[in-house]
């Protein structure tokens, strides 16, 4: 059981940072402002969910357990938002 | 084989890049992200010494209340740029400004490098202080902030209320004790008023749980004040909640009610615990958590009072 749940500890870990990787060489190379900003919320989803996923079976109590959660659910919500508002801002420049 | 001191390097070399590019961003607004990005890695390098107390304050205000700050009023220089801002100061003074600025840092090396050895610290002190005052608090960082240097951390807050009054008194005389200047000018987005009303409740409940944990656990005053201040900033940006006239009563005792709270009961120390700013042991933390409780209002209404400017002031454009 301790195997297992550090395997998916491992296999959690590696792929958020294969999204965190792939995220930063997005915006690094992508052309336009929107799929730069595409990439980055990409890494904010996937790859920090990814990562709080393979940390959990690692947290010390069901309530550090839980803020990982929350952690992760915040970065949601302001990436999620202040996405939205980068993403207007650009339109609103273009017009 | 240990790949901690490597990454330590590479963070550090990071935090001094990013600083070099700050400064020679010529983008004002570039300037500000790479400060905000400095001040986010400074935080990293505070939890690397394990000072999380410092990170965490480094974090919201270096990063935060500091780059809302700046952007604002980069905003404000913006809409200024016809008055003159063309002209570049000229060589002579750029080459006196470079002379002073590496005399100063040049000094600065100087006195670190040449430092006896051990270094002269209070350190030594204060954690004797600790044990010995009995605070009861299981965070020695707010037991020094508290109890050893109280009178400091005091004077601090009225640092604050001071820098407020500051921001005030630039205002035109004929709008005083009038609103600050909203943050946006225009009607707010729709995506901010969203983010204002879910983000706003739960981060007000992060602040006080850090202010309380603070006892006990990093945190504290001025890391859980700073957040309810990130918090109101947000409502206020979002149009969710209007900044307040500046001669608003309520305003103005939240200002001074975690120093004034502070200076009574320092006072009272002298006559009830035979010193000043002394607290009776079996009661010093109950009394810590109840000044710390009016600090936390203090700081949560001052900050964004620093960000928001002075009353009256007509947005540029």
């Amino acid at each position: 059981m301790i195997a297992f749940l550090d395997l998916l500890s491992i296999a959690a870990i590696a792929a958020g940072t294969f999204f965190f990787f792939a995220g930063t060489v997005g915006l690094l190379r992508f052309p336009d402002s929107l799929s730069r900003l595409h990439a980055l919320t990409k890494v904010d989803n996937l790859g920090l969910g990814l990562i709080v996923l393979g940390l959990l079976p690692r947290a010390e109590s069901a309530l550090s357990a839980l803020k990982l959660v929350v952690i992760w659910a915040l970065v949601l919500l302001s990436g999620a938002s202040t996405a939205q508002l980068i993403g207007r801002a650009l339109r609103r420049g273009r017009k | 084989m240990s790949l901690l001191p490597y990454l330590d390097i590479c963070l550090a070399l990071l935090v001094v890049a990013v600083a070099f590019w700050t400064i020679a961003a010529r983008d004002l607004f570039a300037s500000v992200v790479g400060y905000v990005a400095y001040g986010l890695l400074l935080a990293f390098v505070w939890i690397r010494l394990y000072a999380p107390d410092v990170a965490l304050t480094e974090a919201a205000v270096g990063g935060g209340v500091t780059g809302v700050l700046l952007i604002t009023a980069g905003k404000r220089l913006g809409g200024l740029r016809n008055v003159g801002q063309g002209e570049r100061p000229g060589f002579g003074l750029s080459l006196v400004a470079g002379v002073l600025a590496a005399a100063v840092a040049g000094a600065l090396c100087a006195v670190i490098l040449m430092l006896p050895d051990p270094p002269p610290s209070l350190a030594p002190e204060a954690v004797a202080a600790i044990h010995g005052a009995g605070a009861g608090l299981g965070n020695p960082i707010t037991a020094v902030l508290m109890s050893y240097r109280s009178f400091d951390t005091m004077l601090e807050k009225m640092v604050l209320i001071l820098a407020v009054v500051g921001v005030w008194s630039v205002g035109a005389d004929n709008a005083w004790g009038g609103a600050p200047a909203p943050f946006r000018v225009s009607k707010p987005d729709a995506p901010m008023v969203f983010l204002a009303q879910m983000l706003a409740p739960v981060g007000v409940l992060i602040g006080i749980h850090i202010f309380w944990v603070g006892a006990d656990e990093p945190g504290g005053a001025f890391q859980g004040g700073a957040l309810l201040a990130a918090m109101w900033m947000v409502t206020m940006m979002a149009g969710v909640a209007q900044p307040p006239r500046v001669d608003a009563r309520w305003l103005r005792v939240a200002l001074v009610a975690g120093p004034a709270v502070f200076l009574v009961i320092g006072l009272a120390g002298g006559v009830v615990a035979g010193s000043f700013f002394a607290y009776p042991p079996a009661l010093a933390k109950p009394i810590i958590l109840f000044i710390e409780a009016f600090m936390v209002l203090s700081i949560a209404a001052a900050l964004p009072m620093l960000v928001a400017g002075s009353p009256g002031e007509r947005p540029d454009r």
